[in-house]
């Protein structure tokens, strides 16, 4: 598998730390309440097919990175910086991943 | 039919004309008491346990390809109870009892064979916590021995001990422990169930599971509608999507785990060898396939097959713990799809939704599990309530933070196991 990082162009999947689900950029307010921190923490909709998740460029340019991939054919569809997605999401006033 | 030493002797000397199916393939009826999704070790497991222990038959199990083509044939079939906290220990430990008697109790043999398992450690802290584990196992009322460099050197004479990065300090021997055949596990269940009068149904995908103000009903799939008191999702790999069916959301990602066999070699690794530092761990099949298996690929997938750059740091990691395998030839590799979740231990639970129970989360130790996976699943299925050995693998710890089970002590939170 090959991530396409948006500053360093296409790089081995080596070079790259898994964080996860890109729910990580929708964390819950403190007071949110058990739920919504068991939500954010636990629970993950874990789909057979098209996903999103979190991807550090550990061994390049240190940029966190939203990659847009498929979990059954391991394809790589859309990477994009996490600060541009976040950015564009505070823009529209709306959560990250809606 | 039973199988005996005289059978086999008969049948060798007149042409094996005498065997038969070891199961009936059943074709659905409409109503089930109980419908269990999912024809692997741990579902059938469940299946005979509870035509066994709780006398009901009235049972489908409903796999959507054949019985046993998941995860219990795609496993480096090692069983042991080497774990270290309450919960998972007392689980492990009772299952290997069950391992003990299965060939005599489901009259098939499974090849278990209790080779011993050494986990090796590296420096005097992982000493230590050798030892504590080791403790740990033996007030659980298992066996536990501490091995040194010396007593390591007359069983594993191949390995490389003097190395700088790794320098092999000694072991952790459990002698119970060891491997099964897996596949035959997988069919020693299913014709136990069968013989009992579970209905077996293969390709027999479920698309949907029917509620009714909080109740479940039964379960649609590619073959029809079928009624259910009660339904269990014994689905491990797949637990998520099978879920959603019923409206939940589970706290499990799933990841592709790898696993290596090389092409047969005469008899030379006698036990199963675990090598914490590099994941590595191997055993010599009976055919004498070298079989070994390393970490997970580390990123959500549900591909059945792994990625190379895991698949060269498996190799690394066997030629650094014992540089004679570099001459064998790798024959095959596959990938298996790890139900993870949060704190690496497994779930074995009532839902929401009465009638429904959810079986899963087994991460990468499923295999060992299944006897003890079943007898437990079917205990809460058939009575309601928990079994004392399962009754801390509950599904909302992760929501109350009690009971978690975080064996590797790194934190409850996905991607760290």
């Amino acid at each position: 598998m090959r991530i396409t990082c948006p500053v360093c162009g296409e790089r081995d999947r080596r070079e790259f730390h898994y964080k996860g689900d890109a729910v990580a950029l929708n964390r819950p307010d403190p007071d949110a309440g058990d739920a919504a921190w068991d939500d954010y923490i636990h629970t993950r909709d874990n789909p057979a097919g098209e996903t999103r998740d979190l991807w550090y460029h550990e061994t390049g340019c240190a940029a966190w990175i939203v990659v847009t991939r498929n979990t059954v054919s391991h394809e790589v569809l859309d990477t994009r910086l996490a600060s541009d997605v976040v950015r564009a999401a505070g823009e529209r006033g709306g959560e990250v991943r809606k | 039919m039973r199988f005996s030493g005289l059978r086999v002797i008969t049948e060798g000397l007149t042409g094996n004309r005498g065997w038969t199916p070891h199961w009936r393939d059943a074709t659905p009826k409409d109503a089930y008491d109980v419908v269990i999704i999912g024809g692997g070790g741990h579902g059938l497991a469940t299946a005979y346990y509870l035509a066994r222990n709780h006398g009901i038959t009235n049972v489908a199990v409903l796999e959507k390809g054949y019985l046993g083509g998941g995860n219990v044939g795609r496993n480096t079939t090692i069983v042991r109870a080497n774990y270290f906290l309450p919960g998972n220990s007392e689980f492990y430990s009772h299952s290997l009892k069950l391992w003990e008697g299965l060939e005599q109790d489901l009259n098939y043999n499974v090849m278990h064979s209790q080779r011993g398992q050494i986990a090796l450690f590296h420096n005097d802290a992982q000493r230590d916590a050798a030892i504590r584990r080791g403790n740990a196992i033996r007030n659980q009322g298992d066996d536990a021995e501490l091995l040194t460099p010396g007593d390591l050197r007359r069983v594993l004479p191949y390995l490389d001990y003097e190395q700088t990065r790794f320098p092999i300090y000694g072991g952790l021997l459990q002698r119970r422990a060891g491997t099964a055949r897996h596949d035959a596990v997988a069919w020693g269940f299913a014709r136990g169930a069968s013989d009992r009068g579970v209905d077996l149904i293969q390709n027999c995908e479920v698309t949907g599971i029917d509620i009714d103000a909080g109740n479940v009903r039964g379960v649609q799939t590619t073959r029809g509608a079928i009624r259910a008191g009660k339904v269990a999702i014994v689905v491990a790999g797949r637990s998520s999507q099978v879920a959603a069916m019923a409206g939940m959301r589970l706290p499990i990602e799933s990841h592709v785990l790898q696993a290596f066999v090389t092409e047969g070699l005469k008899p030379c690794i006698d036990h199963v060898v675990s090598f914490g530092m590099g994941h590595f761990y191997i055993s010599q099949s009976d055919k004498g396939g070298l079989v070994f298996g390393g970490d997970l690929d580390f990123h959500a997938s549900y591909a059945a097959r792994g990625n190379l750059p895991m698949a060269e740091h498996v190799m690394e990691a066997g030629m650094t713990l014992m540089p004679m395998i570099g001459k064998a030839k790798l024959l095959r590799s596959w990938g298996g799809i790890m139900d993870m979740t949060p704190d690496g231990s497994p779930i074995i639970d009532r839902t929401d939704v009465d009638g429904l129970y959810f079986n899963g989360g087994w991460c990468y130790g499923g295999f060992k599990a299944v006897p003890g996976s079943g007898y437990s699943m079917a205990h809460l299925v058939a009575t309601g309530r928990h079994h004392e050995p399962a009754a801390r693998f509950r599904l909302d710890r992760f929501l109350t933070g009690r009971g978690l089970m975080d064996e590797e002590g790194t934190g409850a939170q996905h991607n760290l196991h």
